[in-house]
């Protein structure tokens, strides 16, 4: 009689490419990435900390209700959307807008859904950072935890059954693998063999919950065991390992018609959203330790430039013009009018059904009668 | 339709789960589930993106209503999934959103409950959420509800109400085996999200005329299936034979009941049940769950308001009681025919 041990001898090693100075580390194997690639990949970083920088800001002037900042995970953003090609379905949870970024939505586009303008492709029907773009392959974004997860094998399913040439990407939190619907996913993308790529963003925190008090296991890698799902653990900071693990694990994924499971360890430098102040439960050293140190914009900022492929004149002109950028996009977001009030109705179902048209025509004689208690800016 | 009681008698008979009658009987006249099993038939064959899954599905099912369906499509169409209610709408919602019509089914309505936050804080706001640039319309979910005589608390649920208050989806429930063909199909082919709970109780016991043909039965519309002048009697599923026979009963006493059908619970059609109380002046809902909170609460509420000049008397309810659904005391619990009777007679008399 022999019982299983709790824990494996060794932990799961985490597989890097730079070091924390930007040196690649010996004998690791990577995926070469160009001149151009790297660039993109560097100047999308740093666009996506301007963005969380200044909309953070936006949300302390009260102008937008609430924000989220993707800040210590670029590069888990940034190289995965550079590894996949644009028919890889995203479905993601909320950290995750650099994919849309490196897809091409435009700041204009971000700062209308945050600010819930007419032209917020979600017609301002949900809060800031909610994201989606059936254009750009990308879910949007909701709210509860893990949900996403058994959808993306469904849609997995879809793209298999269809002999596409393309994957699921789906993302999810560390806090997230408690949830039944981080089970469900993954146990049915394996036994429905769901060409799905499951990218845990293990950040250290679920709002204030730190991983020891989330799960006793090593970490979210060694779960892929468990379902049958090939699984690697990688360092989320470190972008040219996320990139080469990324391709290899999509190549894998539809060539085997398979998913895996990604862990990309992280740490959330930023609070969990404007409504969460993180210095309550966390040492203030150890969230600047990963934001200066360990941050992993620096770190790839360190390669690129050794590579000759970016100056400090670069940084400069590059973060001013894209902090007047955003700046422009926030003030004309900030002016421009809501979705008008039919938006409210409309999209609950295909087509209007006679409760809502009678609720309608309800609401447009009381706001007749008491113009003054309703927004200005929503056109009736 | 038969009586309740007889229904009860013939059920034990039979009992749950043992196949002795094939998918057929003579020509035209089947029962519920293989009127059910000839949809899912239908659907796959007319749409290539059609997918039909669930527990135990691929040999069938527990109820019988996927036979056949994985020998003829494949079982890459027709395929059962995990023990995992949350999963098969997950992964449903998700074959949805890719544009395929994702059949799904829980085996239980008692066990949908898992699967709730997926169909309430995601199907049904996969539309509105996006602006309308993603939709799992061609997602619906067959879950058998309601009792059986056997089924204690967890096999006899009768869940429809929580769902109700759902904006985003649909909730239909058929009465008999014609109509049980005809809306499944308009549900598997609407463009919205629908829950659609099937009344296992009857699967077996309810024989009567099917077209084979394709046909749809429009959602959202009420049918008068027997025309009254005294009192209107509002239920859907299982429900109505039992009121059918309570109507029959008043008759004798000189009551003239009109009955309805809603089949659509959700967006439901207020307009017919507005004319026949109208006409009537007396309304009388009548469900299996239990009473408060309960469907028959909206109803009673929404006629009330469009109504109450015209009403002669309360509107009154009888459903199932306020505890858990009990086993032994089942017909206790029950919104039995002689129960709505007497609330018919106290209603005409008020």
């Amino acid at each position: 009689m022999k019982f299983i041990s709790e824990y494996p001898e060794k932990r799961i090693p985490c597989y890097r490419v730079l070091d924390d100075e930007g040196y690649p580390i010996a004998n690791s194997m990577y995926e070469q990435v160009n001149k151009e690639t790297a660039v993109k990949m560097y100047e999308n970083m740093v666009t996506l900390q301007v963005l969380d920088a200044l909309f953070y800001e936006a949300q302390r002037q009260g102008r937008i209700s609430f924000y989220l900042t993707t800040t210590g995970e670029e590069a888990i953003n940034i190289a995965t959307a550079a590894a996949l090609t644009p028919d890889d379905v995203v479905l993601p949870q909320y950290r995750e807008p650099g994919i849309l970024l490196w897809r091409g939505f435009t700041v204009q586009e971000f700062a209308n859904q945050c600010f819930g303008t007419k032209h917020d492709l979600g017609k301002g029907r949900q809060m800031p950072v909610h994201y989606g773009s059936e254009k750009l392959n990308y879910f949007t974004v909701s709210s509860p935890i893990a949900t996403q997860l058994p959808q993306a094998a469904g849609v997995a399913y879809s793209l298999k059954m269809d002999g596409k040439r393309a994957c699921v990407v789906a993302f999810a939190g560390d806090g997230a693998t408690s949830e039944g619907d981080f089970h469900a996913g993954l146990n049915f993308a394996a036994v429905m063999e769901a060409p799905v790529m499951f990218i845990c963003r293990n950040n250290g925190w679920a709002i204030s919950t730190p991983i020891s008090e989330q799960f006793r296991s090593d970490g979210v890698v060694i779960k892929g065991q468990a379902y049958g799902i090939r699984s690697i653990r990688v360092d989320g900071n470190d972008a040219l390992a996320v990139y080469s693990a990324i391709r290899a694990a999509r190549e894998m994924v539809i060539r085997e018609q398979k998913p895996i499971l990604v862990e990309a360890l992280s740490y959330r430098v930023g609070h969990h959203s404007t409504s969460d102040d993180s210095t309550k439960y966390r040492p203030l050293q150890e969230i600047d330790h990963w934001r200066t140190a360990r941050g992993p914009v620096g770190r790839f900022r360190k390669w690129v430039q050794r590579n000759e492929w970016w100056t400090d004149r670069d940084e400069d002109e590059f973060r001013g013009h894209v902090r007047k950028q955003v700046l422009s996009a926030i003030q004309a977001a900030d002016k421009m009018d809501k979705p008008s009030l039919t938006e409210l109705f409309s999209d609950v179902y295909h087509e209007l059904p006679s409760n809502l048209s009678e609720q309608e025509k309800s609401l447009r004689e009381t706001i007749k009668r008491h113009p003054q208690e309703f927004p200005v800016d929503v056109a009736v | 339709m038969a009586s309740r009681s007889s229904l009860r008698r013939i059920g034990r008979l039979l009992g749950c789960g043992s196949s002795r009658r094939g998918l057929s009987t003579e020509a035209g006249r089947i029962n519920l589930f293989s009127a059910i099993n000839q949809a899912l038939h239908t659907a796959l064959e007319t749409d290539p993106r059609s997918y039909v899954f669930g527990e135990d599905v691929g040999f069938g099912g527990v109820f019988r209503c996927t036979t056949g369906l994985a020998d003829r499509f494949g079982k890459s169409r027709v395929f059962n999934t995990p023990l995992c209610e949350q999963g098969i709408v997950g992964f449903a919602i998700g074959l949805a959103a890719m544009g395929n019509r994702a059949i799904a089914e829980i085996q239980f309505a008692d066990y949908i409950f898992p699967a709730f936050d997926q169909i309430v804080n995601e199907a049904a706001k996969f539309r509105y959420r996006s602006g309308n640039q993603f939709n799992c319309g061609g997602l619906t979910i067959r879950a058998p509800y309601g009792a059986v005589g056997h089924g204690g608390h967890y096999h006899s649920q009768s869940p429809e109400a929580f769902f109700c208050h759902v904006p985003g989806i649909k909730v239909v429930i058929p009465r008999g085996p014609r109509q049980a063909k005809g809306l499944l199909l308009s549900s598997i082919r609407d463009p919205n999200p629908v829950v659609f709970f099937e009344p296992k109780w009857l699967y077996r016991l309810a024989v009567e005329e099917v077209p084979e043909e394709d046909y749809m039965l429009p959602l959202s519309e009420a049918e008068v299936i027997r025309e009254g002048s005294d009192i209107t009697l509002v239920g859907w599923g299982a429900q109505l034979s039992v009121m059918e026979q309570a109507c029959v009963e008043a008759e004798k006493d000189g009551i003239s009941c009109e009955l309805i059908d809603l089949k659509t619970l959700i967006p439901w059609d207020k307009e017919t049940v507005e004319a026949s109380v109208n006409k009537t002046g007396r309304l009388l809902v009548s469900h299996e769950a239990p009473i408060t909170g309960g469907f028959g609460a909206e109803i009673s509420a929404s006629i009330v308001e469009r109504c109450f000049l015209r009403l002669e008397s309360p509107v009154t309810r009888v459903c199932g009681l306020d505890t858990p659904f009990p086993l032994v005391f089942e017909p206790f619990y029950m919104p039995t025919k002689n129960k709505i009777v007497d609330a018919i007679k106290s209603t005409v008399n008020y």
